[in-house]
């Protein structure tokens, strides 16, 4: 496996747009890009912001560790996973998954299979911080999301 | 050995790290868990559920049943919600 993944935790705001382009930037071989980009949502006006609160090293290796799962599993000409920390207001981006490849299909893929297992593997916890000024405590984990990643291990 | 505590484990357990030094006979994470919980009332609280605690071993996610080994690092936290 010659392709590595590109992986960043970190606070920081991105723009998904220029960070996806690095995989497409010179290149002339891809015939697909999809990319994924996770927002925070204000929940209806209730929502201030996210506070993400991960685990620095684990966060990186899982989420490293999954990456190049998919790179065995699908013939990847780019893959790029950002995923941010710290408190994340309304409209501003999560995360980012990037993939490239010849054909859509493994685009599609390996970018679904990607954020599947962020979901339940990669070691970030969100609390929700209202308005009001409220903690509206930490988000609860969902079945459906373990249901999401099982499938894939079916 | 070192034990970090994230989300409401921490918030519950009122620290985000410690070093312990865990009995010989403490020989899982399951027994760890136990061991800890007689530590006091955070832990207890952060414990009480323990389906709902999962744990890493040198940064990897391991089971309640997983040996502690020679492992230097050990984690506890609620399931995962990022992405």
């Amino acid at each position: 496996m010659s392709l590595r993944a590109i992986v960043r935790v970190e606070a920081t705001p991105f723009d998904a747009a220029r960070e996806s382009a690095r995989l497409t930037e010179g290149r002339t071989d891809i015939g697909a890009l999809v990319t994924f980009t996770g927002l925070c949502r204000d929940e209806g006006g209730a929502l201030a912001a996210l506070e993400i609160e991960h685990y620095p090293g684990m966060a990186e290796a899982e989420i490293a560790r999954v990456a190049n799962e998919a790179l065995g599993r699908w013939p990847l000409q780019g893959l790029l996973v950002l995923h941010r920390f710290g408190r994340i207001a309304p409209g501003e981006p999560i995360v980012l998954v990037a993939a490239a490849s010849q054909h859509r299909h493994e685009a599609f893929a390996a970018a679904s299979f990607l954020m599947d297992f962020m979901k339940t593997e990669a070691p970030f916890w969100k609390k929700q911080r209202l308005t009001g000024g409220d903690d509206a405590g930490w988000v609860a984990a969902k079945d459906e999301d373990e249901a999401a990643a099982g499938k894939w291990r079916s | 050995m070192k034990a970090l505590y994230f989300a409401w484990v921490r918030e519950r357990i009122g620290l985000a790290e410690e070093e312990i030094a865990p009995p010989p006979g403490v020989a899982t994470i399951a027994e760890l868990i136990d061991w800890l919980c007689a530590r006091g009332e955070g832990y207890e609280a952060a414990f009480a559920n323990k389906k709902a605690i999962r744990t890493a071993l040198d940064r990897t996610h391991a089971r309640h049943d997983a040996a502690l080994g020679a492992a230097r690092e050990i984690a506890f936290f609620p399931p995962m919600t990022g992405g």
